[in-house]
């Protein structure tokens, strides 16, 4: 059935009346990832204004996929549980050349982990589900109808214009983060330089309802019959609605192929039948961009306002949840007078790390899929070919590298040899069943040593897991020691790891995750 | 491993006419694409990184 648009209530802020005391952080932008923000820093015990200029969620489903990490950063925050309930649970993806599989890719071949792989669920859905919490949440001061429409930074603190249906007000705040998009009108006040590439290629992106029994698997085509030539992705959605993606060509005309007319049909050729209804069309072209710093004083950019990639390997909201578990409680630390603003930077450099994995892996995709004329398609058709007669050619075909938590680079972090590789310093710590719950429900929010097959030194601020050692803890995090001490970051990252530590090393450990310099 | 440029093969006069023979009669189109399944065939048997971007680096030399 059809989402129902249901507008969320305007109510006339306070500074209309009467200046409002200074707010600790201001966000720009009820999307996923300012909502997440919000939620994210609500959790930190931090309170935010978020503001939006619109008062309905995003309109078309937009982004479908959800990662295993996003999953994670989204139960933290309370939604995690009911977007799995709610969403098609999927890791395998297959990859057709013409009419014949040609790759294929399990996303997590293991169990032992709360959260499944990837989930299928509408943009829409997700943002419902988050505006539910953040209006229930009393850190959040929500605003729809409240656009932003200038930003001045002032010593210590931001000033930031707003227009609402009831007149103009202003509101000032320490920091400001700007989770307004990827027209990110932020960025144009700021005469801010987006830079990168821009792919000289049209999508056509539909969201059908209809009733039929697809797997819940990714499918990719390179050049089907139903489709010549071109590219095309089919991938299910709750509510019987499929997410069709048709690589058109540059010199087809956005405007005619928006047109029902020509979309029916097409759509008909990918299903076999008539029988579903168009719920949304849109027509792309993409773009892998990003802002040379995110950080700019007391304004910090997340999300699509900061960077933007090309769908194929469902980047976009993921980077831009992992943007929120970077920034979160670093800059609760900051507002809150626990860590100086320098921490920030850390944001900044992990952040862009990140993007720059997911820029260059959605362009490497967007580039298989759209070789340029001369030598780059004619690699691209000779890994085609081959991978039909040869099994290495098929780990050469593009169609997605899909969205993996980056392994942030952390120089000099304490490391040990015998140590396994996937819980190494820079990784999202594992998860693993811990009694009736699991490892990431005991980690994140606050610095935790996690302690296994030995005792923990006690160090003041850090809270101590010490679970019973299962096998899949041992394989996860010892590897060929008997015992391993971890120091986990609140977003759950590994910050440093021992078989055996002292407390003096382990507290300045602590203390470089809270910007001190060694 | 370094990039041979030494030579590495018993009969080079032999090898060079059986690599024209797997081109003949085909057109351009087809002898691009045939050139293009054998370099990315005999890349993975080589697999050795350095010696590949050795090769492209030579390869490239004095090219525009
Ligand atoms: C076709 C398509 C498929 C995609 N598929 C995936 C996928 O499968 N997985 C994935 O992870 N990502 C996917 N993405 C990317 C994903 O949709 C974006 O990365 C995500 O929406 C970014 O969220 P955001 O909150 O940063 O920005 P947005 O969702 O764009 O939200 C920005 C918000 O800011 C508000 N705003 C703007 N200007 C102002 C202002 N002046 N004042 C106040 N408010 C303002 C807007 O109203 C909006 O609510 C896809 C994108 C597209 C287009």
């Amino acid at each position: 059935m059809p989402y129902d648009y249901k507008p969320f209530p305007y109510a006339a802020p306070p500074g209309l009346k009467h200046p409002e005391p200074r707010h600790k952080v201001v966000i720009v932008g009820a999307g996923p990832i300012g909502l997440a923000m919000a939620l994210d820093l609500a959790g930190q015990g931090v309170a935010s204004v978020l503001l939006d200029d619109n008062n309905v969620v995003s309109v078309g489903s937009r982004a479908i996929c959800w990662s295993k990490r996003s999953l994670e950063i989204l139960d933290r925050i309370g939604v995690g549980e009911q977007a799995v309930d709610m969403g098609v649970t999927w890791k395998v993806g297959r990859t057709y050349h013409r009419d014949e599989e040609v790759y294929s890719f399990d996303l997590l071949p293991e169990d032992g982990h709360k959260m499944p792989a990837f989930i299928n669920l509408q943009q829409y859905h997700i943002e419902e589900m988050l505006v539910r919490r953040a209006l229930e949440e009393p850190l959040v001061d929500l605003r729809f109808k409240n656009r932003v429409t200038a930003v001045d930074q002032a010593g210590d603190h931001v000033h930031v214009s707003i227009e609402t249906p009831d007149g103009p007000y202003a509101l000032t705040a320490d920091y400001m983060i700007a989770c307004d998009g990827a027209k990110s009108p932020i960025r144009s006040m700021m005469d801010l330089d987006f830079e990168g590439e821009l792919f000289e290629e049209r999508f056509l992106i539909a969201d059908i309802e209809m009733t039929a029994e697809f797997p819940a698997e990714r499918w990719f085509w390179f050049e089907p019959t139903f489709h010549p030539g071109q590219s095309a992705l089919l991938h299910k959605q709750p509510d019987n609605i499929y997410r069709i993606d048709l690589q058109l060509g540059w010199d087809t005309d956005p405007d005619e192929e928006r047109k029902p007319e020509k979309v029916i049909p097409r759509i008909r050729k990918v299903v076999g039948h008539d029988d579903f209804r168009l719920d949304w069309v849109s027509i792309y072209s993409f773009q892998c961009r990003r802002l040379a710093r995110f950080v700019h004083g007391r304004v910090i950019f997340a999300g699509d306002s900061a960077h933007v990639v090309s769908p194929f390997g469902a980047r976009g909201g993921n980077g831009g949840l992992q943007d929120v578990d970077a920034l979160g409680w670093r800059l609760a630390a900051v507002v809150e007078g626990r860590a100086a603003p320098a921490i920030l930077d850390d944001y900044d450099r992990e952040r862009v790390h990140g993007a720059d994995e997911n820029i260059l892996n959605s362009s490497r995709t967007t580039r298989f899929m759209t070789p340029a004329d001369g030598a780059e398609r004619r690699f691209r058709d000779a890994v085609l070919s081959l991978a039909g007669k040869t099994g290495f050619a098929r780990a050469f075909v593009n169609g997605g590298r899909l969205s993996q938590p980056c392994v942030y680079p952390l120089p000099g972090a304490p490391d040990h040899p015998d140590l396994p590789e996937v819980s190494r310093p820079g990784a999202v710590a594992p998860d693993a069943p811990l009694g009736n719950g699991w490892l990431t429900e005991a980690l994140g929010g606050r610095p935790v040593l996690l302690a296994l097959g030995c005792a923990a030194p006690q160090i003041d601020g850090l809270d101590v897991v010490a679970p019973e050692l299962t096998e899949t803890l041992a394989r996860r995090y010892l590897g060929a020691a008997r015992q391993a001490l971890y120091l986990v970051r609140p977003d759950q990252v590994v910050a440093a790891r021992w078989v055996e530590a002292d407390a003096g090393a382990i507290a300045a450990a602590l203390g470089a995750i809270w910007g001190a310099r060694a | 491993m370094t990039l041979k440029t030494d030579l590495n093969i018993a009969d080079p006069d032999a090898l060079y006419a059986a690599l024209l023979a797997a081109h003949k009669g085909l057109s351009a189109e087809g002898s691009a694409a045939l050139n293009a399944e054998l370099i990315l065939l005999l890349m993975n048997h080589v697999g050795d990184v350095g010696v590949i971007r050795a090769a492209l680096d030579l390869a490239r030399q004095g090219k525009v």
